[in-house]
C-alpha cells in the first residue's frame, strides 16, 4: 500500500503526464484516484525483477523423430511467462526480464549461478539433472538465490537431499507413477508386467511404479530388464529388427492386464505398443504416459495458453515448456500479490499459505510446505489426446486430493534447511 | 449418467407448477450449447425447449439486444459473434468480434458491445448500429468476464492470468484503473444501482465485492460446502436481483448455486442444480433464474422468491450461457 501512496505523490509531481487523462477523468470525479494506477507503469520507480533460466543441453536421443526437442524447448516457456508477467506488470509498475544461461552436461554450475546473481537475478528457473541442481542450489545459497526446479523429477531432491532454497515445479516420478496407477486401478488393470531400462533414471522410475503398485493395490506379475547395449536409436533396417526384439522381450511373461514400461532414457519403450506378444496395452514411458502437460490439452482455459504459445513460437508446447512457464509465472504471481521486487519478501510470500498459482489444471496449485513441491494433477496422454486426469475420483485425502500423488507429509524425509 | 436429481426435480416440479404457477409470463430464454454448436430456445411459460438454432463453432457468451429483436452469440472457434433474429430464429449477420470471443456485454443504451478477446489480451468495442469494430483496448492476459456499469461510463473486464479487473472509460476507451483479484477472475456483474461490482474468481474460489468508485476490494466472500473439497468450488457466473437483495453465484463443478445476501454478503443458501453450472439469467419479471448446467445438458429453474430449484429443462450439449428476451 505504501508504494501506491508514493506513486500518487510522484505522479502529482508529474502533472504534464496526467494532464490529458485528468481533464477527461475529472468529469467523473470518482475516477481521479485511479490515475495513480494508470500512470504506475510509466512512473520512475518501476520495480525490475530479473529471472534466470539455467539449463543444460537438451537430449536428442529420442525413439520417435517427433519427440526430438526444438532448440528452444523450456526457454520458450520462460519467454512466454515473462511476456505474461509483463502484461500484468504493465498495470502494476513491474517489469520482468529473463536471463538465459546454458551450461554443459556435467559442468559445475557454480560459476553460472554466481553470474546470474551478479546480474541481479535472484530467482532462477532450472532444467538440470539432480546432481547439477544440488550443486547450483548450494552455490546459490550464500547469495540468497532461489531456484525453481522445472526439470528434475527425482524424489531425492524433495526428500533426503531437499534444499530450503529450491522450489519444485516438475512433478516427481512418484507423482507421475501414482497418477498413472490410479487410472489403471480404476480401469481394473491390476496385473502389471513391468519392463524397465538399465539406466539409473529408468531404475528410479521403475521403483516409483513398484511403489505405486503397492500403494494402490496393483500386482506386478513379472519384471524384466531391457539392457541398453548402446547403438543408434534408428537404423535403416531398424523396424524389422525391433519387431522381433519386442516379441522376444514380452513373450514369456505370465498373463497380465497392462505392460508398464520404465524407460526415461528412450531406449525401447517407444517400440512396445502393438508389438507385444500378447495383445495388451502399454503404459508408463510409452503408450499411456503420465505428464504435466501435452500439446493437445485444452481444458480449463488451457486452449488459450496453447494458442498464445503457438502464435509466438510456431510449434507445440511440451511438458518442459509448461514446467518452466509455471516456474517463471510463480515469481510474477508473487510479485503482483506481494507488490514488491524484493526477493526475500517474494520467497516468503510464495511459501506462505496465501500463495497459489493458476496453471490451467482446473484448481489452484499450492506448494507442499514440507518440501516446496508444487501439488498438481497429472495428465495421462496417449500421444494424441488426454485420456484422463488424476487424481481419479474416489482417491481421497484428508488435506488435498492432490496429495494422493507422490510421497505425503508423514512419509517425507525432507528437513528444509 | 442417469440424473436422479433431475428426475426428482421433475416430480417436484409437476407438483409446484400445478399448484403455484399461473400462466402468462411470456418470455423466451436462449441457451448457448458450447458443444452442440446450437442455441436452445426455451418458452418460460411452459418451461420447455421449443426450438434449436444451429450456430457456429463453440457458442458461449450470449446476450439479447435491448429491444429483444436480436440475440447475439459468440461462436469462439469461428472468431465471430453471430446475430440471431428472434422473430425468424435465423442467423442474419455477424459482428467483428476479434479472435475467440467468449464473454461480451452490451452497454445500457444498447449502442456498443464490449467483447473480451481471450487470445489477444484486448477488449474489442463494436458499434451495434454500423456493426463495425470501433476500438481495441489492451488489457491483461486472457481477458474473460465483462460488464458495463449501469450508468454506462465504465466497462469492466477481468483477465484470468493477470488476475485483475480493468476499468475501461467508455468515452475515452482507455484503461483507467485496475484492481488485483483472486486467481482466474471469471465473471463480473454490477448491482443495478451501480454501488457494487461483483467478480468471481474461478481458481481463487471466492467472490470479490469491489467498490467501483474507489476501485478497491471491499470484501471477499468464500464458499464452503460440507462434504465438498474446496477445489470443486469454482465460482463462475453471477446474477444479482434487480433490487440488489440477492446475488446468485454459479459454482461450477460443485453443482451448486450459492445465494449471497446483497447487503451483508453472507451466503444464505446453496441450491443443488445440475453438473458444472456456468451462467444464468433472470426472467425479466425477476421471478425465475435459469442456470445452464454444462455437464448434465440441462437448465435448472430457480424460484427466486422461494430460493429453490423447481425444474430442470433438457437443452443441447454442454449448455453455457443464457440470454432472455420477450416471447
Amino acid at each position: 500500500m505504501g508504494r501506491h501512496t508514493a506513486l500518487h505523490q510522484s505522479l502529482r509531481n508529474l502533472p504534464q503526464r496526467c494532464l490529458r487523462p485528468m481533464a477527461v477523468l475529472c468529469l467523473a470525479a470518482m475516477a481521479c484516484a485511479t490515475v495513480g494506477w494508470t500512470g504506475a507503469s510509466s512512473a520512475a520507480d518501476t520495480q525490475h525483477i530479473k529471472i534466470g533460466y539455467l539449463h543444460g543441453p537438451l537430449s536428442k536421443e529420442k525413439i520417435s523423430l517427433i519427440d526430438i526437442p526444438a532448440p528452444n524447448e523450456g526457454l520458450a516457456g520462460a519467454q512466454l511467462a515473462i511476456d505474461d508477467n509483463n502484461t500484468t506488470g504493465r498495470f502494476l509498475g513491474q517489469q520482468f526480464e529473463l536471463i538465459d544461461s546454458e551450461i554443459k552436461a556435467g559442468d559445475d554450475p557454480a560459476a553460472a549461478v554466481n553470474a546470474l546473481a551478479d546480474q541481479g537475478a535472484a530467482f532462477i528457473a532450472t532444467s538440470l539433472p539432480a546432481a547439477q541442481l544440488l550443486k547450483a542450489a548450494d552455490a546459490g545459497k550464500a547469495r540468497g538465490e532461489i531456484l525453481i526446479n522445472g526439470g528434475a523429477p527425482d524424489e531425492r531432491l524433495r526428500e533426503q537431499d531437499c534444499r530450503a532454497n529450491v522450489i519444485h515445479v516438475a512433478p516427481t516420478r512418484y507423482m507421475l507413477a501414482d497418477g498413472l496407477a490410479q487410472y489403471l486401478i480404476v480401469k481394473k488393470w491390476r496385473r502389471w508386467f513391468l519392463v524397465s531400462g538399465s539406466h539409473e533414471t529408468d531404475k528410479l522410475f521403475a521403483e516409483a511404479l513398484r511403489h505405486a503398485a503397492t500403494r494402490f493395490g496393483a500386482k506386478i506379475v513379472a519384471e524384466k530388464e531391457f539392457k541398453d547395449t548402446g547403438g543408434a536409436r534408428r537404423t535403416d533396417s531398424g523396424i524389422a529388427e525391433v519387431q522381433r526384439q519386442m516379441i522376444d522381450l514380452t513373450q514369456d511373461a505370465p498373463d497380465y492386464d497392462v505392460l508398464v514400461a520404465a524407460d526415461e532414457s528412450e531406449v525401447f519403450a517407444g517400440y512396445l505398443p502393438y508389438r507385444t506378444w500378447l495383445p495388451r496395452p502399454v503404459a508408463g514411458s510409452a503408450g499411456l504416459v503420465p505428464t504435466s502437460w501435452n500439446a493437445a490439452f485444452d481444458q480449463w482455459g488451457a486452449l488459450q495458453l496453447q494458442n498464445r504459445f503457438k502464435k509466438k513460437f510456431q510449434r507445440f508446447m511440451t511438458p518442459l515448456d509448461m514446467q518452466i512457464w509455471t516456474a517463471v509465472r510463480i515469481v510474477g504471481e508473487a510479485a503482483s500479490h506481494a507488490n514488491t521486487s524484493d526477493a526475500a519478501k517474494l520467497f516468503a510470500y510464495i511459501k506462505s499459505p496465501d500463495f497459489s498459482i493458476a496453471a490451467f489444471k482446473g484448481q489452484k496449485l499450492t506448494l507442499r510446505d514440507w518440501n516446496l513441491q508444487l501439488r498438481q494433477p497429472i495428465l495421462l496422454f496417449d500421444g494424441r489426446n488426454t485420456v484422463s486426469i488424476s487424481p481419479q475420483e474416489g482417491f481421497l485425502h484428508q488435506v488435498s486430493e492432490l496429495d494422493t500423488l507422490g510421497l505425503d507429509r508423514p512419509e517425507t524425509k525432507c528437513k528444509l534447511q | 449418467m442417469i440424473d436422479t436429481r433431475a428426475i426428482r426435480h421433475l416430480g417436484l416440479t409437476v407438483l409446484l407448477l400445478a399448484s403455484t404457477t399461473a400462466p402468462g409470463f411470456a418470455y423466451t430464454a436462449y441457451v448457448s450449447n458450447e458443444k452442440g454448436n446450437s442455441v436452445s430456445v426455451i418458452d418460460t411459460d411452459t418451461m420447455a425447449t421449443v426450438a434449436t438454432i444451429k450456430t457456429g463453432e463453440r457458442p458461449r457468451g450470449i446476450e439479447a439486444s435491448r429491444d429483444g429483436k436480436f440475440v447475439f452469440v459468440a461462436a469462439g472457434d469461428d472468431n465471430t459473434i453471430q446475430i440471431i433474429d428472434t422473430a425468424t430464429r435465423k442467423i442474419v449477420g455477424e459482428l467483428p468480434s476479434g479472435p475467440d470471443p467468449e464473454q461480451f456485454a452490451l452497454d445500457p443504451a444498447g449502442k456498443f458491445v464490449y467483447v473480451a478477446n481471450e487470445d489477444d489480451a484486448a477488449v474489442t468495442v463494436i458499434d451495434l448500429e454500423t456493426r463495425k469494430a470501433v476500438a481495441k483496448v489492451p488489457v491483461g492476459v486472457e481477458p474473460e468476464g465483462i460488464a458495463v456499469s449501469p450508468d454506462g461510463k465504465f466497462a469492466v473486464c477481468t483477465s484470468e492470468t493477470t488476475s485483475m479487473a480493468h476499468f475501461i472509460d467508455t468515452a475515452d476507451r482507455k484503461v483507467v484503473a485496475n484492481v488485483l483479484l483472486g486467481s482466474r477472475p471469471r465473471a463480473a456483474a454490477f448491482k443495478a444501482d451501480g454501488s457494487e461490482l461483483w467478480i468471481t474468481s474461478e481458481v481463487g474460489g471466492g467472490l470479490s465485492i469491489v467498490d467501483p468508485a474507489t476501485h478497491t476490494v471491499k470484501t471477499v466472500v468464500h464458499f464452503e460446502i460440507p462434504g465438498l473439497r474446496s477445489e470443486k468450488i469454482q465460482p463462475v457466473g453471477i446474477n444479482i436481483t434487480h433490487d440488489g437483495k440477492y446475488g446468485f453465484i454459479h459454482l461450477g463443478p460443485s453443482n451448486r448455486v450459492a445465494v449471497v445476501d446483497g447487503t451483508t454478503h453472507q451466503v444464505v443458501k446453496y441450491l443443488l442444480v445440475g453438473q458444472r453450472v456456468w451462467h444464468g439469467a433472470f426472467t425479466p419479471d425477476g421471478k425465475y433464474l435459469l442456470a445452464a448446467n454444462g455437464l448434465s445438458n440441462d437448465v435448472s429453474v430457480i424460484d427466486v422468491a422461494g430460493l429453490k430449484v423447481i425444474k430442470s429443462i433438457q437443452v443441447g450439449e454442454l449448455p453455457w450461457g443464457i440470454a432472455m428476451g420477450p416471447k
